[in-house]
């Protein structure tokens, strides 16, 4: 056995006195710190999702707790992949998680840029930009309500005053046209504003040496703006697309508050869905199926996202 | 001696107030947060003075009142010991044992469901339908009624316009058809510088707002939810012709003769519209109908009321509630003692009078109940003919499948009544599948 210094100090390391701490090893220690951690994770994250998994192949239903329970096999998953209702409202979601991206990006982005260039009150107007998304999504369903109301209603007096058109004469939530658009105007003034601050970081990171040599070069603004700020910013563009993404495939109070769902099932996301066979109509184990489907969908969508956001990182 | 004596009494007053101390329980009676809520509340200080039990209440808002209760129910909570639960729950209240059976107690106390309105009994406290198996007193009566503007209806010119316009006398509407001829004459109509419109109905979209508002019409057709009671057979009934014509007629209605904007609204919503000038009519719960009496701008004399009207026959959509004793209370025995209060005719008459519909025959049948409130006889009829919807443990399920695809068709114009009613068949036919009855 060699003896070199280096072993001799590895001896004398601490190792050797943890091993002393009441007789535990140092593997020990770590793990009585970390168990607790873990235990908490299985419990609120792995357990309910196995769980979930085992209900979704049978037809339990929690509010029927005398009711036998039977293992149904594949049916939920059939019936929920066969349900042309289920089929319009994921069409509904991707409706209005493609639209509030687009217009949260392109406004949020261009808010960024805006504001990036130093003005007189471009602190004032940060702060009063991003307002919107400071407040309870369920106080701007309501809010936007009555903004959206046929009678008394602003947004159909200001539509009016551009367009000749009588106030009464449309109904942003009970037209089936319209109620689709009016939820993606709320959501994209709510959250624009983070898309905003995302981008004004990728903004802001940019090194201004970068611009300096770019204008020695005689490159034009145009070019700089191509070749520089989108791929400088892209990154933060793409995560602020992920954030909003995951957020959007969720979205629940909003629509509650401000269409309930319809008219109809115009509006009705999968995510509100999802919560009435659950908790209203109370098919837990046709609802565990349901929502098994979104989980495997949001996490592949998510990781195949997350690697072309690495890639693009990595250029 | 006088000094013994005077311990004598402080002993025995002392005794007394521990024992009487001993048996009073804090008691929680759960409902909805509207008018009659307060009545009760009202009426309940009398049983705390009589019982020495201190009564709490928990009364959750309408919208929010099945989901806050059902899950209170289904987690065996102990919130509540009385529950004034909807008509609907009875099924699933007594099959999932969240409801204590009440007939050795009724027999005990020599309470007798004959000494309540048929029609309550049957909807409020029976299962399986029908039967003699008690699972709630009736504690509301209530139906789905309408009032109207009655100082409009009696102004000239408007008379007179409407007799140019439809050949008839202005009145309270006789028919279903009739009910929408008056909406579409209100609607856009100016009136004292203020356009109006012609009614309030049911469109709401979350709960049972739609359902309850379409079920006013489908029943006045003849509308049955299945061929044989009990079958589950419902192919050409629920889908029936009458019923696709009733579906049809709430579309017009809803298309023609309601204020803009109206695609989401129950009965705040109606209330809101009348009260604020709005409609000529609005359809609402009879249990709204003492606080519209009392409304200073509207009600009094401006005010009147009518039930639901028939078509083919008459038809009123059921309302109300029975009183329940929650099977997860600890102080089941005190929340007994309410209900044999409550039973009691003296303290039902005290509740008509307080604003609350009481079910007891000895209210109703009094000869001067109908004169007692200008909504009594118009209520003691449409509790004649009421209907209620599926009352099953599955009710949830069978109504949220309803609210959508009438949803769908009245106010999202997708497809045709016969096409919704057919989905309709098709969705409760699956709810029935599911739960071992077809």
């Amino acid at each position: 056995m060699p003896d070199t210094p280096a072993d001799r100090v590895a001896a004398a390391t601490p190792v050797r006195v943890a091993r002393k701490i009441k007789g535990l090893s140092d593997r020990a220690i770590a793990w009585i710190f970390v168990a607790p951690t873990i235990f908490l994770l299985l419990a609120i994250n792995i357990f309910p999702l196995i769980w979930t998994i085992n209900l979704s192949f049978t037809n339990f239903k929690a509010n029927s707790p005398n009711r036998e329970i039977k293992n149904v096999g594949l049916r939920n998953y059939e019936r929920i992949l066969t349900d042309s209702d289920i089929w319009l409202n994921m069409q509904a979601t991707a409706h209005f998680l493609f639209w509030t991206i687009f217009f949260q990006v392109l406004i949020g982005f261009t808010l960024a840029y805006l504001i990036n260039k130093k003005f007189k009150g471009n602190d004032l107007w940060t702060t009063i930009i991003v307002l919107p998304m400071m407040l309870s999504p369920a106080v701007v369903g309501n809010f936007w309500k009555f903004l959206y109301q046929p009678q008394i209603g602003l947004f159909n007096y200001i539509v009016a005053f551009f367009t000749g058109k009588e106030p009464s004469s449309f109904e942003m939530l009970g037209s089936v046209d319209l109620a689709p658009w009016s939820i993606v105007i709320v959501d994209t003034w709510m959250w624009t504003p983070f898309v905003m601050l995302i981008c004004l970081a990728g903004l802001r990171s940019i090194p201004d040496y970068i611009y300096e040599a770019a204008e020695v070069d005689r490159a034009s603004k145009l070019r700089q703006f191509f070749t520089i700020t989108i791929p400088m910013v892209l990154p933060f563009l793409m995560l602020a697309v992920l954030f909003r993404g995951i957020e959007n495939f969720k979205m629940f109070d909003l629509v509650v508050q401000l269409t309930g769902g319809g008219p109809g099932s115009t509006t009705e996301l999968t995510s509100i869905n999802l919560k009435r066979e659950a908790f209203e109509k109370w098919r837990t184990g046709y609802a565990s199926a349901y929502a098994i489907i979104l989980f495997v969908t949001v996490f592949g969508l998510a990781s195949i996202y997350v690697k072309a956001l690495n890639k693009v990182k990595e250029r | 001696m006088k000094t013994l004596k005077l311990a004598s009494v402080s002993a025995f007053s002392l005794a007394a107030a521990a024992a009487s101390s001993a048996q009073a329980e804090d008691l929680t009676l759960c409902w909805a947060a509207w008018d009659p809520a307060n009545a009760l509340v009202e009426l309940s200080k009398e049983f705390e003075a009589q019982s020495g039990h201190n009564m709490s209440f928990e009364f959750i808002p309408w919208p929010n009142f099945a989901d806050r209760m059902l899950n209170e129910l289904n987690s065996g909570g102990k919130l509540c010991d009385l529950l004034i639960g909807d008509s609907q729950w009875i099924g699933g209240g007594a099959e999932n044992g969240h409801y204590v059976k009440l007939n050795d107690f009724f027999d005990a106390e020599g309470i007798s469901m004959s000494d309540f309105a048929d029609a309550t009994v049957y909807a409020y406290s029976t299962w399986p339908k029908g039967t003699p198996n008690y699972y709630a007193l009736p504690a509301m009566g209530d139906a789905n009624g309408w009032f109207y503007r009655k100082d409009w209806f009696e102004r000239e010119d408007i008379r007179a316009a409407f007799k140019d316009a439809t050949g008839r006398e202005l009145g309270e509407p006789k028919t279903q058809k009739e009910l929408l001829e008056i909406a579409q004459f209100f609607q856009g109509r100016e009136i004292d510088g203020n356009t109006v419109y012609g009614a309030s109905i049911f469109t709401e979209r979350g709960s049972e707002g739609i359902t309850m508002g379409i079920t006013s019409a489908l029943y006045p057709w003849g509308f049955k939810y299945e061929n044989t009671p009990g079958s589950y057979d419902m192919e050409g009934a629920v889908n029936s012709p009458e019923a696709v014509e009733a579906l049809e007629f709430y579309k017009e209605f809803y298309e023609t003769a309601t204020p803009p904007g109206y695609t989401n609204s129950y009965m705040g919503e109606s209330l809101d519209a009348f009260k604020s000038g709005q409609v000529a009519m609005a359809m609402n719960w009879f249990a709204f109908f003492p606080g519209l009496y009392a409304d200073p701008n509207t009600g009094g004399d401006k005010i009147d009321f009518f039930v639901n009207p028939p078509q083919n026959q008459a038809g009123s959509t059921l309302g109300g509630q029975g009183i329940s004793v929650v099977a997860y209370s600890d102080k089941q025995d005190a929340a007994l003692e309410y209900i044999k209060w409550f039973a009691q005719p003296d303290v039902q008459a005290k509740w008509w009078e307080l604003g609350g519909y009481s079910a007891h025959n000895s209210v109703l049948n009094d000869p001067g109940f109908k004169d007692s409130a200008p909504f009594a006889g118009d209520f003691l009829e449409a509790m004649g003919s009421v209907q209620d919807f599926w009352q099953e443990p599955a009710y949830a399920e069978l109504l949220l499948a309803m609210q959508k695809r009438m949803h769908d068709y009245v106010v999202a114009d997708q497809g045709t009544a016969k096409e919704a009613l057919d989905k309709l068949v098709e969705d409760w036919t699956e709810v029935f599948e599911d739960e071992g009855k077809l």
